[in-house]
């Protein structure tokens, strides 16, 4: 796509482009370009001498089980938050979408947790659930449930998993709206004519037609789950008990500033840049089939 | 349309209400932390309704900090976060509006390899590249500075993308008329073009900022002094004081006072913030 009718100078089009290719050349190629280099460097104890080592950074990693551990949580991680998130908020929006009366301020009390910042969510469901002074502690602990996110790591992983999705249902639910609110009426109109209960028309009618916004949300949903929650787990549970809450970019986080092993960083550093690239051609790829149902 | 019968539709509302418990409720206890007395909390006694601390807490985050662990005060730390976020979105609109014009209205060698090193920027969230970046950034002495903290994360294209593809859609003729009337590029822009983008500026500065005022693991990294802290890397600050009590009723009122801002924007400009959370993620 092309305009017709354009501009003719010289020198004026690089001066406009100039500002935005000076701060992306400087702060991200650069930087990039970095790690990747890093990552085939082995640098000695004291930082003095550095040898090119091929892929042996990557191949350390591979081996290291902490690593794969990290690797194997991350995922598990954003699956439990997509789906809980996901499915909360479709139904929510399902129930916003009908012709309900206050439903503009229904949306605007469903929507604005999408303002609160990471590590604010990470402090606010710490106190909540904190083993001592927690107020839902209480509740658990009478309920004989042996509450202490602090030192069981499982319980550590299911509190990261319950705040992290609790932030995210604003945001998937404000596109299930739209995808909702985008089908067009008629089609229900038919379906209920047909007799279609609404418990059917759900899964038969809506549930299909909402298919590409659901598997946008679910890529959404998986990069916020890798990046985002750095916030959360550093506020509430610092990677710990253990290494039961680590993530990829925690680790990437940690081990660097523990100033050990700059190519190994350096090395996941890179890990993650390939699979965000994946996860965004997943995104492009498909998803632009969504607005054109 | 298809009815509703009345207890279907009386089912939704408790749904929906429900729904806005699960969403409130950590907020609410928040604020209720905000106004009680620490000993009560620390000993795991805290009401379920506010406490009468309101004025004495919040004065004492805004203008003085905690005691312990950050002394620096909260009000200070909100003016670090609001700079940053300003920097960030305007700085981010303002490079991206003109290099979009660039790329759509002219044409010139490189355009496409340009537009390109742009674009592939949209992929990379900074927190796959921490430490180079840190590193380029304390090389350039930027650590500690407004600088520093809004820079690299102006660096994608989002922006950019969006204008361009907003331009795509201006129709030709008005270039046309306004080259009749003798206007040259800039002139085009700045009367024509850029009073057209305002709803577009306005929706993506909305989302530029709630995301400025978030940000956490960058600030987190490069600021090293007190008072170049946010918000949201002083409130972790303070309750990383394990031996100490930590002093929840401010940590408390911290958390409300950086959740407001970016709360007051979503519910305020709402049409824009959606209209900007949609286009910026199309």
């Amino acid at each position: 796509m092309q305009k017709q009718a354009i501009f003719q100078s010289r020198l004026l089009p690089y001066a406009l482009v100039a500002p935005q290719l000076a701060i992306v050349l400087i702060f991200f190629y650069w930087p990039a370009l970095q790690a990747v280099i890093q990552s085939f460097l082995l640098q000695d104890a004291f930082g003095l001498s550095t040898t090119f080592v091929w892929f042996e950074n990557y191949i350390e990693l591979f081996k290291d089980v902490a690593y794969f551990e990290a690797i194997v949580r991350t995922f598990f991680f954003s699956f439990a938050i997509a789906v809980s998130s996901l499915s909360f908020a479709l139904l929510l929006a399902v129930m916003a979408d009908k012709p309900l009366r206050g439903s503009m301020l229904y949306r605007t009390l469903l929507i604005w947790p999408y303002a609160v910042a990471p590590p604010v969510v990470g402090v606010l469901w710490i106190f909540m659930l904190h083993p001592s002074l927690g107020v839902l502690s209480r509740y658990l602990r009478n309920m004989g449930i042996d509450w202490n996110p602090l030192l069981d790591g499982d319980q550590a992983a299911a509190l990261i998993i319950l705040a992290a999705a609790w932030k995210q249902i604003s945001y998937n639910f404000l596109f299930f709206l739209a995808g909702l609110q985008a089908i067009p009426k008629s089609v229900f109109e038919a379906a209920a004519i047909d007799g279609a209960r609404p418990m059917r028309r759900f899964w038969t009618v809506t549930f299909p037609l909402l298919s590409p916004t659901i598997f946008f949300l679910l890529v959404v949903n998986i990069v916020y789950a890798f990046f985002d929650t750095f916030g959360i787990i550093d506020t509430m549970t610092r990677g710990g008990p253990g290494t039961s809450t680590v993530t990829l970019v925690y680790k990437v986080y940690s081990d660097g500033l523990l100033g050990g092993n700059l190519g190994s960083s350096a090395a996941q550093s890179v890990i993650l840049m390939v699979m965000v690239i994946v996860l965004t051609g997943i995104q492009f790829r498909f998803v632009e089939r969504k607005v054109t149902y | 349309m298809v009815e509703e019968e009345g207890f279907r539709r009386y089912v939704a509302h408790i749904i929906l209400w429900i729904g806005i418990a699960i969403v409130a409720f950590p907020v609410y206890i928040a604020f209720v932390a905000s106004t009680q007395d620490n000993a009560l909390i620390a000993n795991g006694q805290m009401s379920l309704l506010p406490g009468g601390h309101f004025f004495e807490v919040y004065y004492q985050t805004i203008f003085v900090g905690t005691s312990g662990s950050t002394r620096e005060p909260v009000g200070n730390m909100m003016l670090n976060s609001l700079v940053m976020a300003l920097l960030i979105a305007v700085g981010k609109i303002a490079i991206s509006i003109i290099s979009a014009y660039a790329i759509v209205y002219f044409r010139f060698p490189f355009r496409m390899p340009i537009f390109w090193i742009i674009f592939i920027t949209l992929m990379l969230p900074v927190e796959v590249r921490i430490y180079p970046t840190y590193k380029i950034v304390a090389d350039l002495h930027m650590l500690d500075s407004y600088a520093g903290l809004s820079l690299p994360l102006i660096a994608s294209a989002t922006a950019t993308l969006l204008f361009r593809q907003f331009f795509m859609t201006v129709p030709d003729e008005l270039l046309e008329a306004s080259r009749i009337d003798g206007a040259g590029p800039l002139r085009f822009f700045w009367d024509t073009l850029l009073p057209l983008s305002r709803t577009n500026m306005a929706a993506l500065f909305v989302i530029l900022f709630i995301l400025g005022w978030n940000q956490y693991l960058w600030p987190l990294l490069i600021t090293t002094r007190d008072d170049m802290q946010t918000i949201q890397v002083g409130i972790r600050k303070m309750i990383t004081t394990t031996d100490a009590l930590t002093e929840w009723p401010i940590v408390m009122a911290t958390a409300v006072l950086a959740m407001l801002p970016p709360v007051f924007v979503v519910v305020v400009m709402q049409k824009l913030f959606v209209r900007g959370l949609v286009e910026t993620e199309k």
